[in-house]
């Protein structure tokens, strides 16, 4: 088999891995070498479904002795199986590299004979890499779950960013989908990156040279629309994960059917895309706008509503902290507003120092005031034709594309409007009824 | 400071040109209403002048800009000179009479008209320079790296050291189709040239057997389902498609 074929294969199996991120590592070129990182990671291309492509993400191998029943290379799936040799995989990756096609490697791999096993190999890839092409760009291993602490050790110190995925979002999830897997399995190497990363620290405080391990941080990721586990489950793992494993992304992955099993959804459902895209911004929420998953969803209202933005669903519940003077207000305030974003938030604490804004100038610094005007003054004046009556607030926040945003039909997907206190009639306007019931298992303890 | 008479300043394209008719300005007293590079019709333009490009003035009016302003303003304003807007010159100009007045709060100024803009169109000029970081496409000729692009602003002095840090033992060259301008780097060091014509040998079997296999991996990688040509243009606009292997 040539290697045009095994790139096929292999980019094929390797494609619902969703982090492509090349970001988190800063690292000039050296002389002799080939290769940079750069902090804020670099997109090389956009593949056909949107999603950026920064980094060559190929599997090592697709072969797999495990059966997680969600998997495309699940043992007993019938497919062509291949394998790249170390050899092949590095000259790729430095040829592509150095037409700047990508960023780097994202190598993840099929279990074969046993994750030790599959481990070297991948170690032997990265290491040629490293040390025969001098290699200095970005690389993003991901770890496979039950790779002894040495291995896992050794490997560290060769890549960038180091991520082993969590799969599913709680123990009883992933005992259904994934029997060969446990979630001890993934959380122990976890906490062995996590403190690798700690100790190293410590070690570059004495010894500025000391070998970096996994400078770039962890990730995971966790299929989302697989399982009956809730927004809220869900979100709270991955505020567990970010502060007890100090993870520096959780990546979320709407469920695309790839067979056909009665303990999946079936084949032909579409992949719930709109729930991702909600995930991804109270995934937002919590890492830069200073929000907890408890603020977002809760016990009682476990599922984010589709209709409209998490940001904005906290505002028109708590129109009591609203509204919010533009010209005073901290930076942590001014992020709660809607139509505020980080960028702007921190335009606004420069700008004033210059003059008092308005609301003017406030459209010159890129808040959204179709959105913002509900919730602030300007030198305590309102914006014109703005009331906080909720319901009114509610059908200016709902933008023509929200609307068309919401699936048709009343699917699983759709939680009962998470707005306590406010009329009904908002509440139809919205969504139709239909609600979600959370399994009442436990989830996975960290 | 006279407002009657507003005369056009020519001046040779350079930043240290531009920086002497702001010397020249305050020397003089007077206020240009347009500061060209450009000997179109603005040459019949009754009044004219020519500003003598000088090195020590620009250097003095450069070492103000840190002085009276700040450093960043220094940087900025290096910046600025590379930015896509035809009145960038007098965007620049005025920018520099409000920094000398205001000091570093003009940085600050956001809701400013000329200080709004100037900032808008850096920060864009920087967000396309970080797209080709990206969207930069190599083709291997024997030992040489060439690549094209065709931006709307003068990106290629903030793209080469990029490069440069990547490729230190390479050769390559990316020429800037829209300003007739490249950037060479050698292992011995980078210069940027301006450079009218670009022609290049036609392309090896073994060079196009690597342009296959990235077709092949930027095709195979996207999810089906999801397919969402929309999600793509926005973020890869159709203006780069023209020099990306990958794209039709």
């Amino acid at each position: 088999m040539d290697v045009y074929e095994k790139l096929t294969i292999l980019t094929d199996a390797a494609k619902y891995d969703v982090a492509c991120t090349s970001s988190g590592s800063d690292r000039a070129g050296r002389a002799g070498a080939v290769g940079n990182a750069v902090a804020c990671g670099i997109c090389h291309s956009f593949a056909a479904d949107g999603r950026c492509i920064s980094l060559l993400k190929v599997l090592m191998t697709n072969s797999c002795i495990y059966d997680c029943k969600y998997c495309v290379n699940r043992a007993s799936r019938d497919t062509r199986r291949t394998a790249f040799t170390p050899e092949e995989l590095a000259e790729l990756t430095i040829q592509f590299y150095r037409r700047n096609y990508i960023e780097g490697l994202f190598l993840s791999s099929g279990v074969l004979k046993s994750p030790d096993y599959t481990t070297e190999r991948m170690t032997r890839a990265i290491r040629l890499l490293r040390d025969g092409y001098r290699f200095n760009g970005y690389i993003h291993v991901k770890a496979i779950p039950g790779t002894s602490p040495e291995l896992l050790r050794e490997l560290g110190l060769l890549v960038d960013r180091m991520s082993i995925n969590i799969e599913l979002p709680s123990e009883s999830s992933l005992r259904a989908l994934a029997p060969q897997k446990e979630s001890s399995a993934i959380l122990r190497p976890m906490g062995l990156i996590t403190s690798g990363i700690a100790e190293n620290r410590s070690d570059l405080a004495l010894y500025r040279h000391a070998p970096r391990f996994v400078p770039a941080g962890q990730s995971t990721q966790m299929i989302v629309g697989a399982t009956p586990d809730s927004d809220h489950r869900i979100l709270t793992l991955s505020e567990g994960l970010y502060k007890k494993y100090a993870l520096k992304r959780v990546f979320f992955s709407a469920y695309s059917p790839v067979v056909e099993d009665p303990l999946l959804p079936s084949v032909f459902t579409t992949p719930p895309l709109l729930r991702e895209h909600r995930l991804y911004q109270a995934d937002w929420l919590m890492r830069f706008y200073g929000f907890s998953a408890e603020e977002i969803v809760s016990e009682r209202y476990p599922n984010m509503n589709l209709a409209i933005d998490p940001k904005c669903n906290w505002a028109v519940r708590h129109m009591d902290e609203f509204p919010v003077e533009v010209n005073r207000a901290s930076y942590e305030r001014l992020l709660r507003v809607p139509g505020i974003g980080v960028q702007s938030a921190r335009r606004i604490v420069q700008a004033r120092r210059s003059g008092a804004l308005d609301f003017d100038g406030l459209k010159k610094l890129g808040v959204v005031m179709k959105r913002a005007r509900f919730f602030l003054t300007c030198s305590g004046k309102c914006a014109p034709d703005v009331t906080d009556d909720p319901e009114e607030v509610i059908r200016g926040l709902l933008s023509e594309k929200d609307r068309r945003m919401l699936p048709a039909a009343t699917g699983e997907q759709l939680s009962f409007l998470d707005l306590p206190g406010i009329a009904s009639g908002a509440a139809r306007l919205l969504l139709p009824a239909g609600a979600t019931t959370e399994s009442r298992e436990g989830g996975i303890m960290l | 400071m006279t407002l009657e008479r507003r005369p056009v300043y020519l001046y040779d394209g350079t930043l240290e040109g531009f920086l002497c008719c702001v010397y020249e300005s305050y020397a003089r007293k007077e206020i240009p209403c347009e500061i060209t590079s450009e000997n179109g019709q603005t040459l019949l333009a009754e009044d004219a002048s020519w500003i003598i490009t000088d090195w020590d003035h620009a250097q003095k009016v450069y070492v103000s800009l840190d002085r009276k302003i700040t450093m960043e303003a220094q940087d900025f304003i290096r910046k600025a000179f590379l930015i896509d807007d035809p009145d960038r010159e007098m965007l620049m100009y005025r920018f520099i009479r409000m920094g000398y007045r205001y000091g570093r709060r003009v940085m600050d100024m956001l809701t400013d008209d000329t200080v709004g803009r100037l900032i808008r169109a850096v920060r864009g000029l920087e967000r396309e320079a970080h797209s080709y970081m990206g969207f930069v496409r190599f083709t291997v000729y024997d030992q040489v790296m060439v690549s094209c692009i065709r931006p709307k602003n003068r990106v290629l002095p903030l793209l080469a050291p990029h490069f440069e840090d990547r490729f230190p033992e390479e050769s390559f060259l990316i020429y800037d189709r829209t300003y007739r301008m490249a950037a060479v780097h050698k292992p011995e060091g980078t210069v940027l040239t301006s450079l009218d014509k670009l022609v290049l040998p036609p392309i090896e079997d073994s060079e196009r057997a690597y342009h296959e296999l990235w077709r092949c991996f930027q095709r195979t990688i996207a999810i089906e389902s999801r397919t969402n040509p929309r999600c793509q243009m926005n973020h890869m606009p159709k203006r780069y498609w023209e020099e990306l292997t990958e794209m039709p």
